[in-house]
């Protein structure tokens, strides 16, 4: 049975165990994965669109009676697969802390405030070419336990389904020009740095609204079909 | 062409973006699968991740996907799925503070396999957790279905390593199987490339 989904840019993503983050020493597998082939279970997915999300999902700054605190920002882009084609029509789930760098969770204990009027919590599903926004506040740095002084650079957790099983995604999106990334064991988990580059989004003059948020540009590049691309000019 | 986003752990606080309902907000997943009308045999999975150092995972996310009773996909590129089925294959729980989890169910049907093969009836898992970079990809299958023995991809893993990925039934409790997850060490679980 031939692969349906190419294989070959699986290369981008981090090893299992990446021993400078801690925590993948006693979870990531020692056995080798079997490699099997794309059957049925694997090209198919589940599919949740917009009849299961609200639109007001996509602001994380209105789901409180105030205004959280901190810089608001615009973070749009478009979900692709790697063989080009826009992905519509599919969720995106997104969490963050806050302004602070405090996560409103039960876990997170940083010395930092939380805001009431911040969750960080958002999800929305693409339109018919791919695009997704949403409305948030600049997360904060934050410090965690890996290593001395270990802080976190400020990212947006954010998960998709995309058309299959295989083209499952959980990543973190990064601010640019972060001091951080050269002292982060997750950010510096993924081998090739030309693919940590994809993980941070490009500050958007054109996103950006005046006198109200800063725009920011993430295209977000799933597992696609070993099909030729419809569109020889995006080639 | 554009290249892939690389993978990134969800770390600790998954839990608010994608098993939102302790946070006050509306979560669209469930861990409970089948609607009370629709015809199946009712099945409930239970089982605890534990890490490398024989710990239980109190902080993992366990997402799966299967085929109805009668082995379709509720997804286009199945061509057999029936547009009025109510069943969508999906559910996700996090793990509780003893590293459980548990999923109620029907027992999905046989799948068609690679080269005209008949795939026995097995369930789809995606765990996710902090320490862990990027998913990790497994199968359950159910102790004592006769199809097992002909399944393509149980013929792919080592035999002495099958038992990680098949469930057991609970003598005492009609419906019930439990299977371990273990991702590092004695018993590690077969984990999938695919």
């Amino acid at each position: 049975m031939d692969d349906v989904y190419s294989r070959a840019g699986n290369a981008a993503d981090p090893p299992y165990l990446s021993p400078d983050y801690v925590g993948t020493r006693i979870r990531s597998p020692k056995q080798p994965l079997i490699v099997i082939p794309q059957t049925l279970s694997e090209i198919t997915g589940p599919v949740y669109g917009h009849a299961d999300v609200a639109p007001e999902e996509a602001d994380l700054t209105k789901h409180h009676a105030g205004e959280p605190l901190g810089e608001r920002i615009i973070v749009k882009g478009r979900v692709l697969g790697e063989d080009g084609r826009p992905v519509p029509n599919t969720l995106v789930e997104v969490w963050q802390c806050n302004a602070a760098g405090r996560y409103h969770h039960a876990v997170d204990q940083h010395d930092a405030p939380l805001d009431p009027n911040f969750t960080g919590a958002g999800r929305c599903v693409t339109d018919a070419a791919g695009n997704y926004r949403f409305i948030s506040i600049k997360p904060g740095a934050y410090p965690w336990r890996n290593h001395a002084n270990a802080w976190r650079p400020a990212h947006i957790h954010l998960s998709l389904f995309g058309p299959s099983f295989l083209t499952r995604l959980v990543t973190q999106m990064y601010f640019p020009g972060d001091p951080l990334f050269a002292f982060d064991p997750i950010y510096n988990s993924v081998p090739d740095p030309k693919a940590r580059e994809r993980m941070v989004c490009q500050f958007d003059i054109e996103a950006t609204k005046p006198e109200w948020a800063l725009g920011y540009n993430f295209d977000i590049v799933l597992r696609g079909s070993n099909a030729t691309p419809m569109d020889p000019d995006h080639a | 062409m554009p290249e892939r986003t690389p993978s990134q752990t969800v770390g600790p606080y998954l839990h608010i973006g994608l098993t939102q309902g302790a946070y006050g907000v509306r979560e669209i997943f469930s861990a409970s699968l089948a609607d009370p009308g629709l015809a199946g045999t009712r099945i409930r999975i239970e089982g605890r991740i534990f890490d490398g150092e024989g710990n239980i995972v109190p902080d993992a996310l366990v997402e799966i996907w299967q085929a109805d009773p009668q082995g379709r996909y509720a997804h286009p590129a199945d061509g057999r799925a029936l547009s009025s089925n109510s069943f969508r294959g999906f559910g996700r729980c996090p793990t509780d503070k003893d590293g459980g989890f548990a999923f109620d169910t029907v027992k999905p049907g046989s799948v068609p396999g690679p080269g005209g093969t008949t795939q026995a009836p097995h369930i789809n898992v995606g765990v996710f957790s902090r320490g862990l970079l990027k998913r990790l990809f497994t199968r359950i299958y159910l102790a004592g279905d006769p199809a097992n023995a002909a399944d393509p991809i149980l013929a792919l893993v080592p035999a002495g390593r099958r038992d990680t990925l098949i469930a057991k039934p609970d003598a005492a409790k009609p419906g019930l199987f439990r299977l371990d997850i273990r991702l590092q060490g004695a018993n590690e679980t077969v984990f999938f490339d695919a």
